[in-house]
């Protein structure tokens, strides 16, 4: 069974290559709104869909790429464990392969680790239509370049995934919110001081003028550093976090364009005429609304990071970063031969051939 | 005029302005014959150390204008022999690029030069409560560049990760002479992960001139065990039962009866006579919660079947329970002067299997073999013990290693876990892979270093070899026979 679908996605992508007809890797479809526009075929991966291994006691699960998110949590759940990256869930429909495709990443990145971090291993059918096996299910390899975490935030455009191993890891047995009253300023500092400790920090958000701080942990861990922070304990937000990791808190309900800044956690506030929420300890800056790309982009790289129009708005400023030329060759040269025909995804990350 | 490349190559780069060190005469290229992995040699053609990332990529440039092989060096710890250098290559030693940058301590990062020592590293963050997390055992002296390219682990991996997850950025020239700016200070890049490429790349998709890492707190306690257990099955089992009971040790290492023996004989441990097994548990973080977690993991220990537990009250016994792990090379040195070290990685719930195994082979090729292992993430190092003056001694410990690592990959595990394939395990290569995936192991490689002048022959077996040794693993039916196998 695994083998037929996997043979035959391997015919159809030989196929599409010798037409150089452009396919469109798809699962749940709960993504289309991120990266460039769409075009070509719709390559329904969906249908490989389930768990090939799941062992708590080793921390490593594998999946086929088309397994629902929610079913993969279902399971980790199910052994008090859970994909410590906190993916978000745009919705019932999304899968594993195209969480790891987009590299996802939710509220606990900046102290447990990304989506790639947490990436063993990935079967993946290049755009040659070759079936190919990287990484392993072993928390520790070396063995040969890392592919599976390059696929990781690649968008498909070099490889369609059929399975992943993960390192998954124990679910804190407590969690508790703490909010403080605080300027943006002021909230990015505290929370890198309180980074630089031993503390169960596991969340942060600020929002107009409110610090939100999660703690995880074990109780002792949680209840000692509730002690050291002080704040109040935010009971008035039930399910915050889970909202905010799949944007369903109200800052996102709009259809505004949606930047993403992703910078330095330790940068300076980046005013613009919009509210922020600030997320990952200052590393991740959300803006919604109409602002000029080419200036947002400059303050972010000037600050060390970079800017993605998230969602919404007009594509054509360019939903990434440009990258450095010495830096586009690379890409070129992978993508060019991981996809020689140029059939995978096009256009939803790059023109890699284009101006840049 | 005919030259020859090494008086051309030396030639061009004594032109480099400011002036290049370049070693060229016989008696100064000996002590670069080799690294950490002694058992072969070659003297380079020549050995450039720069001190600058101007002066290294002025060595890149010219190179590739006359086709001469680079390999890329820092302290040469490298225990599978990726550093060791090439006849008619230059060498490009990185140990004087060795400024700290920069120490950021509310950031949490320290930018570095390649030659910079790893233990290094977490000296300078000390003082601000932070350390660099992976410590593979030579910390005191291999640098971060080496770690980088070698994606270094260390016993602390399975909660703090390997160097991969503990980098941010890193500054690279590729075989172009173009200065490729890998990540970022911020926490992701736009594009490819190309960090997660060039870390573990084993100098074959560049040279490493800058380093930004992250650092972490250092815990505010540490808590020390050692459990002591009849077989290494039960002292698997009880390191399961930790982790499947929620809890994430900064530290599982485990010693077998021959590695236990070695201590006692040279350091007077006073184990259990039982023991066949030992092994140490470390749980950190804050008071509260590596206190409660040390209760946890104790009450497992006993659960399991110990027959002794022993918690380190203070840092002076918890130095005390580490120097039977630390020491255990030492020790083990002692029965015989020559050891060949494995870097299998395996599924955990195979480790009393393939110990079986190891003991297995050691008794049909009669060589003695201790094991010291992270069992808490799965990954071994039994060391093959051999005498060097016995003629065949060497060969058949490489062959018995050989051996071991076609078992973890039979298992479901890797060749190398934090070692490097280097030219050690070229062969094994072979055996993990199959064809279309090291030709497209080639073509990352290409993209970096389209004309093969980086560390050549290294880390990835051409499929011209692996098809010579007959090793190419073929699962059923070959999937693309139009793939040149030879």
């Amino acid at each position: 069974m695994a083998d037929t679908f996997i043979a035959e996605l391997c015919d159809r992508i030989r196929a599409a290559g010798a037409k150089r007809a452009p396919l469109r890797v798809r699962a749940g479809g709960t993504k289309d709104f991120y990266g460039g526009p769409l075009s070509g075929e719709a390559l329904d991966v969906s249908r490989y869909s389930g768990i090939v291994a799941y062992e708590p006691k080793e921390l490593v699960l594998t999946v086929k790429a088309g397994t629902p998110l929610a079913e993969v949590e279902r399971v980790l759940d199910g052994e008090r464990q859970m994909l410590a990256f906190e993916p978000p869930r745009f919705g019932a429909a999304s899968t594993i392969g195209g969480t790891i495709a987009a590299g996802f990443s939710g509220p606990r990145r900046p102290f447990a680790g990304s989506a790639r971090d947490f990436v063993l291993g990935a079967r993946i059918v290049n755009g040659k239509g070759e079936d190919l096996s990287f990484g392993g299910r072993v928390i520790k390899n070396v063995a040969g370049y890392d592919v599976s975490r390059l696929m990781a935030g690649a968008l498909g455009t070099l490889g369609v995934m059929t399975e992943i191993s993960f390192k998954v890891l124990p679910r804190p047995s407590m969690e508790t919110t703490l909010s403080f009253q605080m300027d943006e300023a002021a909230a990015t500092k505290q929370v890198n001081a309180w980074a630089g400790q031993p503390l169960p920090l596991s969340a942060t958000a600020w929002l107009a003028g409110r610090l939100l701080v999660r703690l995880s942990g074990a109780p002792s861990a949680v209840s000692a550093a509730r002690a050291k922070l002080g704040g109040d304990e935010a009971s008035d937000l039930p399910g915050f976090w889970d909202a905010l990791r799949d944007h369903r808190v109200e800052f996102f309900n709009n259809p505004r364009p949606l930047w993403r800044l992703c910078v330095p956690q330790t940068s300076a506030p980046i005013p613009t005429e919009h509210p922020q929420l600030v997320e990952w300890g200052g590393g991740q800056r959300w803006v919604a609304g109409p602002i000029d790309a080419a200036a947002i982009r400059k303050a972010a790289q000037d600050a060390g990071g970079h800017v993605t129009l998230f969602r919404n708005g007009d594509k054509s400023v360019g939903v990434f970063h440009p990258l450095q030329p010495a830096l586009m060759k690379i890409h070129r040269r992978l993508k060019d031969a991981f996809d020689p025909h140029g059939i995978l995804n096009p256009g939803r990350m790059y023109d890699f051939h284009g101006e840049g | 005029m005919q030259t020859s490349p090494a008086s051309e190559a030396l030639a061009r780069l004594r032109r480099v302005q400011p002036p290049l060190a370049i070693i060229a005469d016989e008696e100064g290229l000996r002590p670069f014959e080799t690294d950490a992995y002694i058992v072969h040699r070659e003297t380079p053609m020549l050995v450039a150390v720069p001190e600058t990332e101007d002066q290294a990529r002025a060595v890149v440039q010219v190179c590739r204008e006359l086709g001469v092989p680079i390999v890329s060096r820092g302290a040469g710890t490298g225990i599978s022999g990726g550093a060791i250098p090439r006849h008619d290559g230059v060498l490009l030693v990185l140990t004087k690029m060795r400024r700290v940058l920069e120490v950021d301590p509310l950031a949490r990062t320290a930018t570095v030069e390649p030659g910079v020592r790893n233990l290094y590293v977490s000296e300078c963050a000390e003082p601000h409560g932070l350390f660099y997390a992976p410590d593979p055992s030579s910390q005191s002296i291999c640098s971060i560049g080496g770690n980088v390219a070698e994606n270094a682990g260390g016993v602390h991996c399975l909660k703090y990760g390997l160097t991969t997850h503990n980098l941010l950025a890193v500054r690279a020239i590729d075989a172009d002479g173009d200065v490729l700016e890998i990540g970022s200070q911020a926490l992701d890049a736009p594009g490819f992960d190309l960090l997660a490429l060039i870390t573990g790349s084993e100098g074959n998709l560049g040279v490493i001139t800058q380093v930004v890492v992250r650092l972490v707190p250092l815990p505010e306690r540490i808590e020390t065990m050692l459990a002591a257990y009849p077989t290494v099955r039960q002292a698997a089992e009880a390191v399961g039962e930790i982790i499947g009971a929620g809890i994430v040790p900064a530290g599982l290492e485990m010693m077998d009866r021959v590695v236990i023996d070695a201590c006692e004989r040279s350091m007077d441990m006073d184990f259990p006579k039982d023991a066949g097994a030992l092994l140490l548990a470390e749980v950190d973080g804050g008071a509260e919660e590596a206190l409660d977690a040390m209760e946890r993991v104790r009450a497992i220990l006993e659960r399991c079947g110990a027959s002794e537990v022993r918690v380190a009250s203070d840092a002076v016994e918890r130095a005390k329970l580490w120097k039977s792990r630390k020491g255990a090379f030492a020790a083990l040195a002692q029965i015989l002067p020559d050891y060949y070290t494995i870097d299998g990685s395996i599924p955990r719930r195979c480790l009393p299997e393939v110990l079986d195994h190891v003991f297995a082979l050691a008794k049909e090729y009669g060589l003695t073999v201790g094991n010291v292992f992270h069992a808490g993430d799965g990954n071994i190092h039994p060391c093959i013990f051999y005498d060097a003056n016995k003629p065949g001694d060497l060969e058949r410990s490489e062959e018995m290693g050989a051996r071991i690592l076609e078992r973890c990959i039979e298992v479901g595990g890797t060749i190398t876990g934090e070692h490097g394939v280097g030219i050690e395990k070229l062969r094994q290569m072979c055996v993990q892979f199959r064809a279309p995936e090291i030709a497209a192991f080639h073509d990352v490689k290409h993209a970096f270093d389209p004309t093969d002048i980086l560390n050549p022959g290294k880390a990835v077996p051409t499929l011209k070899r692996c098809a010579e040794w007959g090793g190419m693993h073929v699962h059923g039916e070959l999937p693309h026979p139009e793939i040149p196998r030879f």
